[in-house]
């Protein structure tokens, strides 16, 4: 089987569908038109953008640009993060755990896939650096941000509980151990879940991606095999570095819960 | 003994005070005084400033955690982080025997320790969790509001256990609306104002 490349006229084509869901809307005044059309061209121009860099960093094949790129990335999804929380932790702190902890564990979990597991030539070719790094990084955001989340909105809503332990003599880690089981769980949820249930419900969108392009599929389920091991990986690293950064941004090192730092929601 | 010195809390004008062992300081004001906010600076909860010493030991040489087992809070409404409260307590024999002494000095049943905390009154909750405070035997009691949802006898009870900690020595620090107790047990006083914003108030009553 042959790779089929797709014309302007097919996407057109393909937007037949959307437009019959905007006339839809337009039918029984749903209101939906315009945020249909917002997204659709969101996605278009943003799909184009990446593409085109992506070309141009693929042939300038230089580390530099990809290390910028990669940096670009983890800029957005530290916004990401920040911007989902309902309560958060003022100032610089957070917005680095936010940033930090999925870029480090992307970082970590990509370079480890570029020289001990896949070896492309050279270790550093964009071509696999930066989807790898992207998918690391997307989860790893999901995960740092739900324990983010869980880690304020539990310390605010078990309080009495938290200060009730350090008031007999209990470190902030004890105090907020209960707190922080929660959000590793909620945190490696999605994760743990999409593993379970991968193949079952739904092929995963890269094995889909390359069966489309002409893999074999026992050579794409391969390759989704080890990018689910170390997207699970990455994510739990990042968990466990927010969930630790948390505590220690919702507590001081007299060891008292620090509420008066979280915004009001 | 507690000693406090300029201890700032906030807006809070700075206080300075001493309380020896078996004497009972009761904090006095309206509310939002800032009774609590003291209470909870002795024990270190909050940020704040000066220099407190127990027995000699200053605040900043003692590790925080270490710092509570001598200053011990209890809160007026006290937390939970497990079902029952006999998960909340230390699981040694010694502490359970302390434990199930102090909960006959209150008049409750042992059992109560061991039914779901959401299914207690709030009078037994507020006695389980003095008991909790009680168990490794902190040298400085910093009460708030101790008999608040309670009835006159399981009250009557309470001060009996405070009065017996005196006679053991610890210091004892109450905010109270229930004049009466803090008029049987106090041995000093410390007079709280309105809040004001005013940096010239100068030091507290000295008791």
């Amino acid at each position: 089987m042959t790779y089929i490349d797709l014309g302007f006229s097919d996407l057109a084509i393909a937007a037949l569908l959307l437009i019959a869901n905007g006339a839809v809307s337009i039918w029984f005044r749903l209101g939906l038109e315009r945020t249909i059309a917002i997204s659709a061209v969101r996605m278009i121009v943003q799909l184009a953008v990446v593409a085109l860099a992506l070309k141009w960093i693929f042939a300038l094949d230089n580390p530099v640009w990809t290390v910028l790129f990669a940096l670009f990335m983890a800029g957005a999804a530290g916004y990401e993060v920040i911007a989902r929380q309902e309560r958060r932790v003022g100032g610089m702190a957070v917005l680095a755990l936010g940033a930090g902890a999925p870029f480090a564990a992307g970082l970590i979990a990509t370079i480890f896939a570029m020289v001990a597991v896949i070896g492309p030539d050279p270790w550093y070719a964009p071509r696999y650096v930066l989807p790898i790094f992207g998918m690391m990084l997307g989860n790893a955001l999901t995960g740092t941000s739900l324990v983010l989340d869980t880690m304020s909105t539990s310390a605010v809503r078990d309080r009495l509980a938290i200060e009730a332990r350090l008031a007999l003599g209990a470190s902030r880690y004890e105090a907020l151990r209960p707190s922080l089981r929660r959000a590793l769980t909620t945190g490696s949820m999605p994760i743990l879940t999409a593993m379970a249930a991968t193949g079952i419900v739904s092929l995963p969108g890269m094995m889909t991606g390359q069966i489309l392009a002409g893999v074999d599929p026992v050579s794409a389920a391969k390759y989704q095999v080890m990018i689910l091991m170390l997207i699970a990986g990455s994510t739990g690293l990042a968990v466990v570095a927010a969930g630790i950064g948390s505590v220690m941004l919702l507590t001081d090192e007299r060891h008292r819960l620090r509420l008066d730092r979280l915004s009001s929601p | 003994m507690l000693r406090v010195e300029h201890l700032r809390i906030g807006q809070l004008p700075p206080l300075s005070f001493a309380v020896t062992g078996g004497e009972c300081l009761a904090i006095e004001g309206p509310s939002g005084s800032g009774k609590t906010r003291i209470l909870r600076a002795i024990a270190d909860l909050d940020p704040n400033e000066g220099h407190l010493f127990i027995d000699g030991h200053e605040r900043g040489e003692v590790a925080a955690t270490d710092w509570r087992k001598l200053a011990r809070y209890v809160a007026a409404e006290p937390g939970w982080w497990a079902d029952t409260p006999r998960a909340t307590l230390p699981t040694t024999a010694a502490a359970q025997a302390r434990a199930a002494r102090l909960i006959s000095a209150l008049g409750l049943d042992q059992e109560v320790l061991d039914r779901p905390v959401s299914l207690l009154s709030t009078g037994e909750r507020q006695r389980i969790a003095l008991v909790r405070a009680l168990i490794d035997e902190p040298k400085v009691l910093l009460l708030d509001e101790p008999t608040g949802p309670l009835d006159v006898a399981s009250s009557a009870l309470v001060e009996e256990l405070i009065r017996f900690q005196l006679l053991a020595g610890r210091c004892v620090l109450i905010a109270s609306h229930d004049a009466a107790l803090v008029g049987r047990l106090a041995h000093a006083r410390l007079q709280l104002g309105p809040l004001k914003r005013s940096t010239s108030g100068g030091k507290g009553a000295q008791p």
